[in-house]
C-alpha cells in the first residue's frame, strides 16, 4: 500500500443551526488508494466531503493536504489543492455541451474550445472514457453525465477525487465500467474517496473503509479484514438483521390485468409500448429498469394520472364488483376502488406531500373529502399522523412540524406510511427507500411484506437490484418502454436483470 | 412611405432594444428584473437633470460644447440607472429578497422618482405646458451624418439617426458575441442556468449577478435617455415614456433571450406600436387595440416556444430564484 498521505482531516466539526452534522471527525487518505466513507443517510458523509471540496466551511478542525495545513473556503480553493468532488446531484448546466461544462470556471489562458477539446480527448483516451463531447447534457444518460463530471474534475488536474454515491443511479454494467476506470486512476497514483452506503461495493472496490455514525467518526478498517456484517454493526452501532423474510406467496388473486398499455409523451416519443402483465394479490411484483425507462409512466397510467392510447386496457378485479376498466377513470375514482399509488419521486416533496404543511395536514390531503360539511376534521388525521410517527420512528419535534423541515428519510416514511394506512388492494410504490437508512429501509420492506401477507397486490419499483431480488416474488424488467423480461425473484441474478435492463435497444446500439 | 414606416419603426424600436438588451444580460445571470421600466425611466430623467443643469450653466445656447452636452447627460444617466441596478442587486442577491416583488417595487419607485424630479424641473422653469424642453443638448444627441439628407431612401432608413441608435445595435451585437463566444459569457450563462454548478466550478455567483445586473441596468437606462434626448427632441413630460419598459421585457421573451434576435424584434415591435398612425380612419379607441399588438405577438411566441419545448429556447433555468450556497 502507498505510504504518502494525500489528505488528512483533524477534529472537523460542523453544525447547521442547532443540528450537528459532523463532530470531531478524523480522516486519512493515502496516495494511490481508494477509501470508502461508509455511513447511513444523515451520518454526515456528504457534509464532511463538502467541507473538503469547499462547499461548506468547517466550524472547527484542520484540513491538511500533502501534510500542509490548507484553508479551503470555496470550490476554487479546493481545485487549487487538486481536490475535485463529483456530487450526487450532478453540477452540470443542462443546455451546455460536455466541453462547455468541462471548461466552466477555468480562467487561465486563452478561451479556445479547440485546444480544450484536445486536452479532454487525451484524458478520455488515457482512462478509457467513452463520450461524445459535443452532446448537450440534457440529451445524456445519467451514466454519461457522471462521466462528464469525472472528466471535469480530472481536467482541473485533481489528484484527490471524491465521489458521492456514484453508483446510486447506475446499472450493474455501468457500475463495473466505473470501477474499472477508478482502478486505473488509482494505479495512476490518484487518491479516490467514495461516499456510499452499499456494503458490497465497499468490499469490492476500496482498500480501506472509514465509518461514520450520526456525524461522528467510528473507525477505519482495512477492507480485507471487513465483512458485510462487521461493517453494518459499526455503521448502526448495533446488531442488525439484514434478511428480508420473503414468504411464499399464498392465495394468489388476480387483481390487475394490463394489456396493450401504450403511452405517448407530449413530444411524441413512446414512453410505454404495448405493456402486458398481470399483478396478483398476495405477491410483490418488482419493476426494474434504468431511470426514465417508463416505470413512472406505468405507475401513473394505473393510477389514472397519465393519458394512455385508446387501445390500452387496465382491468382491475376487486372482490365485490366485476372487472373494472381503469383506463378513462379519474385518479379519484381509481383510488376509491382501492388502488393506491405511493410514488416517491426524485424530488420527494414534488409529488405527494406539501412541504410547508405539517404531517397532520399532509395526512388530510388523502382524507379531506371524507369529512362532513365544509369544516375540517383534524382528529382522525392527527391520530393517524401520531401512529405513523410512532410505528415508523419518524424523527420530528411534533406532528405539527412542517414536512419541509424533516430530513429526507423521515419525509419518505410519512409518505409511505400514509399510503399503506389506507389499506389498498393494489399498492404501488416507487423508490420507497430512496434516501432511507438501513433500519428504516428494512422497516419499509417489512411493511410491504406484511401488506403482501394481507393479500395486497404490490407493485414495487426499485433501484437497488439486490433488494429487488430479495424482496420481490417476480421481477419485471422494462427498457425503453418495453418489457424485456419477467423473471422469478428467487432464481434471478443481478447480472441477468442488468442485461435485461439494457437489452434490445437497437436505437442506442447503432449510435455507438 | 415604406421608408418612412421603417424609419419610424426603428426610432420607436431603439428604446425597446436598449431595454431588452439590458434585461437579457440581467436575466442571463438568473435575475428577473421587473424593475426595468423604472430603471429606464430613471435613466431618462437622470439624463434630463444632467442636460438641464448643463444648459442652465451656459450664458447662451450658442456656447454649448457638443462633447460636454453629450457627456454630462450620459454620465448622469449611467449613474442613475447604475444606482437602481445596485439597489436591485443588494435586495435580491445580498438580502435574497423575492425578485418579482423587488422588481415591481423598483418600477414603482423609478416612475415616482422620475415624475418627482420631472415635475420639480417643470416648476423651476415656470413653464406654461407640463413639460420641459432641452433643445440645445437634444440637438447634439440627434446630430446625424451630414450627407444623410442627400441620399434619399437609403439615407432615411440607415443614416437618419442619432449616435445612440447605432450604439444600441452595436451594444446588442456586442452582448450577443459576449454571451456566445467568450469565457465571461459562458460563466454568466452558467450562473443563470445553474448557480450551484457555477459556484462549484469556482465562479463567483454574487459577483457575476451584480455585474450582469448593473451593466444590464445601465444599458436599459440608455433606452430612457434615447427616448427623451433623441426621440422626444429633448422634451420631458411626466409619464411620457408610456409602457415601453414593459414592451422591452416582452421583447426579451419574443427574442428568446438572444440579443441578435432582439434587434429585429425591436424594429418589429416599434413598427407594430405605431402602425395605427398609418391606418387611416382609426378612432382613438381602436388605436389602443393596435398598440397592444406587440404583446399579442409576444404571447404567440411564448406559445410556439412552449409547444416546441426546445431547451435552448427557454429562459435561464434558475431565472427568478435567489441562490444561497449553504441551503439544504
Amino acid at each position: 500500500m502507498a505510504e504518502a498521505l494525500a489528505l488528512e482531516l483533524k477534529g472537523i466539526t460542523k453544525t447547521f443551526g442547532g443540528v450537528v452534522a459532523n463532530k470531531d471527525v478524523d480522516l486519512k487518505v493515502y496516495k494511490g488508494e481508494i477509501l470508502s466513507i461508509l455511513g447511513e443517510n444523515g451520518s454526515g458523509k456528504t457534509t464532511l466531503m463538502n467541507m473538503v471540496s469547499g462547499i461548506y466551511y468547517p466550524d472547527s478542525g484542520e484540513i491538511l493536504v500533502d501534510g500542509k495545513s490548507a484553508v479551503i473556503s470555496s470550490p476554487k480553493d479546493a481545485f487549487a489543492y487538486k481536490i475535485g468532488m463529483i456530487h450526487q446531484h450532478f453540477k452540470l448546466v443542462d443546455v451546455f455541451t460536455a466541453t462547455q461544462n468541462i471548461v466552466l470556471g477555468i480562467k487561465d489562458g486563452k478561451f479556445n474550445i479547440k485546444a480544450v477539446e484536445k486536452k479532454v480527448q487525451d484524458i478520455t483516451d488515457k482512462y478509457g472514457f467513452n463520450i461524445d463531447l459535443n452532446k448537450k447534457i440534457y440529451e445524456m444518460s445519467v451514466s454519461e453525465k457522471q462521466t462528464v463530471e469525472i472528466i471535469k474534475v480530472l481536467y482541473r488536474g485533481a489528484d484527490i477525487l471524491i465521489l458521492d454515491e456514484p453508483t446510486a443511479v447506475l446499472t450493474p454494467q455501468e457500475t463495473r465500467k466505473l470501477f474499472d476506470i477508478l482502478r486505473k486512476m488509482k494505479k495512476d497514483g490518484k487518491s479516490i474517496i467514495i461516499i456510499t452506503h452499499k456494503l458490497h461495493e465497499v468490499l469490492e472496490i476500496s482498500d480501506r473503509v472509514t465509518i461514520l455514525r450520526k456525524g461522528e467518526y467510528v473507525d477505519t478498517v482495512d477492507t480485507k479484514d471487513a465483512t458485510e456484517q462487521s461493517l453494518t454493526e459499526m455503521m448502526m452501532g448495533e446488531k442488525v438483521d439484514l434478511n428480508i423474510t420473503r414468504e411464499e406467496p399464498k392465495n394468489l388473486v388476480e387483481r390487475l390485468v394490463v394489456d396493450n398499455l401504450t403511452v405517448i409523451k407530449h413530444d411524441g416519443t413512446v414512453a410505454l409500448d404495448s405493456i402486458e402483465f398481470n399483478a396478483y394479490g398476495g405477491e410483490i411484483l418488482g419493476v426494474a429498469g434504468i431511470s426514465g425507462c417508463g416505470q413512472k409512466e406505468l405507475l401513473e397510467s394505473i393510477a389514472g394520472l397519465q393519458t394512455t392510447t385508446k387501445k390500452s386496457s387496465i382491468l382491475y378485479k376487486p372482490d365485490d364488483l366485476g372487472p373494472q376498466q381503469l383506463v378513462g377513470k379519474t385518479p379519484k375514482e381509481i383510488r376509491k376502488l382501492g388502488v393506491a399509488l405511493s410514488f416517491v419521486p426524485e424530488d420527494r416533496l414534488g409529488m405527494g406531500l406539501v412541504g410547508n404543511m405539517d404531517i397532520i395536514d399532509n395526512m388530510m390531503l388523502r382524507s379531506y373529502k371524507s369529512g362532513k360539511g365544509s369544516f375540517l376534521n383534524r382528529k382522525q388525521p392527527k391520530s393517524l399522523a401520531n401512529r405513523i410517527i410512532k410505528n415508523l420512528e419518524v424523527v420530528t419535534p411534533s406532528a405539527s412540524t412542517p414536512v419541509r423541515q424533516l430530513s429526507g428519510g423521515n419525509v419518505q416514511k410519512v409518505l409511505v406510511g400514509r399510503e399503506i394506512s389506507s389499506e389498498p388492494k393494489v399498492l404501488m410504490v416507487a423508490y420507497p427507500v430512496r434516501g432511507l437508512d438501513i433500519n428504516s429501509s428494512y422497516t419499509i420492506y417489512n411493511l410491504l411484506s406484511e401488506q403482501k401477507k394481507k393479500g395486497t397486490a404490490i407493485i414495487f419499483v426499485g433501484e437497488d437490484l439486490d433488494v429487488l431480488i430479495e424482496l420481490c416474488d417476480r421481477i419485471m424488467v422494462i427498457n425503453s418502454g418495453k418489457i424485456t423480461g419477467i423473471v422469478d425473484g428467487k432464481t434471478a441474478t443481478k447480472e441477468e436483470i442488468g442485461l435485461l435492463m439494457t437489452k434490445s435497444v437497437e436505437r442506442d446500439d447503432n449510435n455507438e | 412611405m415604406i421608408a418612412t414606416i421603417i424609419q419610424r419603426a426603428i426610432v420607436q424600436g431603439i428604446p425597446l432594444l436598449f431595454g431588452s438588451t439590458g434585461e437579457i444580460m440581467t436575466e442571463k445571470s438568473g435575475n428577473l428584473n421587473l424593475g426595468i421600466p423604472g430603471i429606464m425611466y430613471v435613466g431618462g430623467i437622470s439624463g434630463v437633470i444632467g442636460a438641464f443643469l448643463y444648459e442652465n450653466s451656459l450664458a447662451a445656447p450658442e456656447d454649448a460644447n457638443g462633447f460636454l452636452a453629450i457627456l454630462i447627460p450620459l454620465l448622469c444617466s449611467i449613474l442613475g440607472s447604475l444606482i437602481m441596478g445596485l439597489i436591485y442587486c443588494f435586495l435580491t442577491v445580498t438580502l435574497r429578497a423575492n425578485q418579482n416583488v423587488t422588481g415591481l417595487a423598483m418600477t414603482t419607485f423609478g416612475v415616482g422618482f422620475g415624475n418627482f424630479f420631472g415635475g420639480s424641473l417643470i416648476k423651476l422653469v415656470d413653464s406654461d405646458v407640463p413639460s420641459i424642453t432641452l433643445t440645445t443638448t437634444s440637438n447634439f444627441f440627434r446630430a446625424t451624418l451630414p450627407f444623410a439628407e442627400t441620399t434619399g431612401w437609403f439615407g432615411k432608413i440607415f443614416l437618419s439617426y442619432g449616435f445612440l441608435a447605432y450604439a444600441a445595435i452595436i451594444i446588442a451585437l456586442g452582448c450577443s458575441f459576449f454571451l456566445n463566444r467568450t469565457r465571461g459569457g459562458l460563466h454568466l450563462r452558467a450562473v443563470g442556468e445553474n448557480p450551484a454548478t457555477a459556484d462549484a466550478a469556482g465562479i463567483s455567483v454574487v459577483k457575476t449577478k451584480y455585474l450582469a445586473t448593473c451593466i444590464g441596468s445601465v444599458i436599459a437606462g440608455f433606452g430612457g435617455l434615447y427616448y427623451v434626448m433623441d426621440y422626444a427632441n429633448g422634451v420631458w413630460s411626466n409619464d411620457g415614456f408610456g409602457d415601453r419598459g414593459w414592451l422591452a421585457i416582452a421583447l426579451v421573451i419574443f427574442a428568446i433571450w438572444k440579443p441578435k434576435t432582439s434587434i429585429f424584434g425591436s424594429i418589429l415591435f416599434g413598427g407594430l406600436y405605431i402602425i395605427y398612425l398609418f391606418i387611416p380612419g382609426l378612432a382613438l379607441r381602436t388605436q389602443e387595440l393596435f398598440k397592444a399588438l406587440p404583446y399579442v405577438v409576444t404571447i404567440i411566441v411564448l406559445i410556439i416556444v412552449s409547444i416546441r419545448s426546445k431547451k435552448e429556447n427557454q429562459g435561464p433555468q434558475s431565472l427568478g430564484l435567489s441562490y444561497f450556497r449553504e441551503e439544504r
